[in-house]
């Protein structure tokens, strides 16, 4: 038998799935089914997040949007547990304004998703040229104590389909959140570096943001408590 | 390893093969573990209670009823109540089964012998076992039967409000070793039990209790077990399952009891570090070779095993030690009690590591470091600046 790029085979199988459920999401009639539908789907798409080495956007798909799902299936269940909202049927004016609607975002992201000029180099990366790229780039260094893989940058199936080992993504995204760019400490000049704070502000306007809707959301649930009588 | 298998084999047999191992010795785990763990519930719940529990079965201390309870189970019939849902009844026991098992796959048992290295580790167990009240939600929902939806909603708001207090509780390991490589964290406390993390200083003392409350809670044990506390419910979420499909629920609660135990050994126990550096006293390090190496981390296996197997011991201890929670009373656990104090915690570890003087919490510091040691000279020159200044001030 040939050699089966492994890489390859998983992203359909994944793709397949991810694809498959999204539309058993729109065609089954049962809210819980439909939620069930969903996880798969958005499981599905963690998995090709960690197939592209992308470990912490697929950890986080898993924690927010598969997690996240869990309300709304609890929302299904509670609805529809017993009563009328058993099945939902959708009605022909319904099937139209959603075809428009998605078809609008289908050419919108097809075209996009075709046109990106390129994804990888295209052939296996020869150690040399990683070992350049890693001057540059700064995401492989050296290995501490015994072994931890530090492959870096997008995980390259070499020419027997063989995935490298695991990137590491997590703690240069980290250290960019905390105001260094360990990733572009070679590109920027002498002179802007002291200013160069990563993504410092964003991560705190969003925390201050977070921490708002936080108290609100604990404002608007708490008992509210009538005024004593005079 | 793949690699190295690829020069005998054809490499996508390699891949397979490799990868087939891989999750049959994982399987391993919710299989022989739920076993194991079953048969030490019963014995020490039988001595809690002061009776003798199985001891025909297999000669001395019923050994091998474990054997038995698993014969029974698979050989029960598989009964479906005529109102349930067929396809999700069906499969909601193997969506809890697979997300527990799923936990396990980022689970380092030695130095360096993990399904997958992941950087982010910590984080992909936590999110993968919260996938696992999907399997209850669903199998409460699918029986068509109240004591089953009632133990369901139960467990869902139970699960929702626990996930919290427990991230904040694994935050305060990651803060000090600043990784989330489990790896990275297991081997950063190398060296004698005064290098574990829960002994790193006073915070991460609390917080390890703090954790193992939660955990507990998490996956759904007593005195937290309400979603199938029997006297209410009959059953809770499994009141309609039996035979193999109930099996697999138990398996999936023994997996991530195993799960969470293994968490709190790596973030807070050593991982697989024994009290005293005895493989590195004798030698059994990479630098002597693989054979060495192999059987080093090999003893660091039985101690990782051991661990775990102490920390499932002490939930089975908590189970039949202390009567089961009312909700309101679990909800207040969490919300006034657990979440404050991991805060609280968290705030104090933040401020030990980084306040203190004489570089007590900078063990992260050569973490960081490797992202800056091929950057320009003077990025280095100034986390080296950093770190020296904060040993002196400490000097001082």
């Amino acid at each position: 038998m040939g050699p089966i790029n492994w890489h390859t085979f998983f992203f359909y199988l994944y793709a397949l799935v991810a694809c498959g459920f999204a539309v058993a999401v729109v065609i089954s009639t049962s809210i819980v089914r439909m939620a069930l539908y969903l996880i798969v789907a958005l499981g599905a798409t963690a998995g090709l997040f960690f197939l592209a080495g992308a470990d912490f956007v697929g950890a986080m798909q898993l924690m927010i949007y598969v997690g996240g799902t869990l309300v709304l299936l609890i929302f299904g269940v509670m609805l529809t547990a017993q009563g009328p909202l058993v099945s939902l049927r959708t009605t022909g004016g319904d099937w139209i304004v959603a075809m428009l609607l998605a078809g609008c975002l289908a050419a919108l992201l097809i075209p996009a998703g075709l046109t990106v000029s390129s994804w990888h180099t295209g052939h296996p990366v020869t150690t040399a040229e990683k070992d350049a790229q890693d001057v540059q780039t700064v995401l492989v260094s050296t290995t501490i104590a015994h072994g931890v893989p530090t492959a870096g940058g997008l995980p390259d199936a070499d020419s027997n389909g063989i995935p490298d080992k695991q990137p590491i993504t997590a703690a240069p995204l980290g250290m960019g959140l905390l105001g260094a760019r360990v990733d572009k400490l070679g590109d920027v000049p002498e002179a802007l570096r002291p200013g160069m704070s990563g993504y410092l502000l964003p991560f705190e306007v969003i925390s201050v943001h977070l921490l708002v809707v936080l108290v609100g959301a604990a404002y608007l649930a708490r008992s509210k408590r009538r005024a004593p009588n005079r | 390893m793949a690699e190295a298998l690829a020069n005998y084999l054809w490499p996508w047999l390699a891949y397979l093969s490799v990868g087939l191992l891989q999750c049959v010795l994982l399987l391993l785990v919710p299989f022989v573990g739920a076993m194991f763990f079953v048969w030490v519930e019963r014995k020490v719940s039988a001595r809690i209670q002061d009776r003798l529990g199985p001891t025909r079965c297999g000669g001395k201390f019923g050994w091998l009823q474990l054997l038995a309870d698993g014969l029974k189970l698979i050989t029960k019939e598989d009964l479906r109540p005529g109102d349930a849902d067929a396809v999700l009844f069906r499969i909601a026991p193997y969506i809890s089964f697979c997300a527990s098992f799923a936990a396990l796959l980022a689970l380092p048992f030695s130095n360096g012998w993990v399904a997958q290295n992941l950087d982010v580790g910590v984080f992909f167990i936590l999110a993968v076992l919260g996938l696992e009240v999907f399997g209850v939600i669903l199998a409460g929902y699918a029986s068509a039967s109240k004591w089953s939806l009632f133990g369901a909603m139960r467990e869902a708001a139970q699960v929702v409000s626990y996930e919290v207090p427990l991230g904040m509780c694994v935050v305060v390991p990651v803060l000090i070793t600043g990784s989330m490589n489990l790896v990275t964290i297991g081997q950063m406390q190398a060296g004698f039990f005064t290098q574990w993390l829960v002994f790193h200083d006073p915070f991460t003392f609390i917080t390890f209790w703090v954790y193992f409350t939660c955990a507990t809670a998490s996956v759904n044990r007593a005195p937290f077990d309400l979603a199938e506390a029997e006297s209410e419910l009959v059953a809770g979420f499994h009141t309609e399952y039996s035979g193999f499909r109930w099996l697999a629920f138990f398996m999936a609660e023994y997996g991530s009891m195993f799960a969470v135990s293994g968490l709190a050994a790596i973030l807070f126990f050593g991982g697989w570090n024994g009290p005293i550096p005895i493989t590195s006293m004798l030698g059994l390090t990479p630098e002597n070779g693989p054979v060495l190496a192999w059987i080093g981390n090999l003893l660091g296996l039985f101690n990782f095993i051991f661990k775990c197997v102490l920390g499932v011991t002490f939930m089975v201890w908590v189970r039949w030690t202390l009567p089961r929670l009312r909700i309101d009373q679990v909800m207040q656990v969490c919300l006034k009690y657990c979440t404050p104090i991991a805060a609280v915690m968290f705030l104090g570890a933040t401020c030990w590591t980084y306040l203190l003087p004489g570089g007590v919490g900078l063990r992260a510091m050569p973490y960081a470091q490797r992202y800056v040691t091929s950057a320009p000279a003077d990025a280095a020159a100034e986390l080296d600046r950093i770190a020296t200044t904060r040993v002196a001030r400490g000097g001082e």
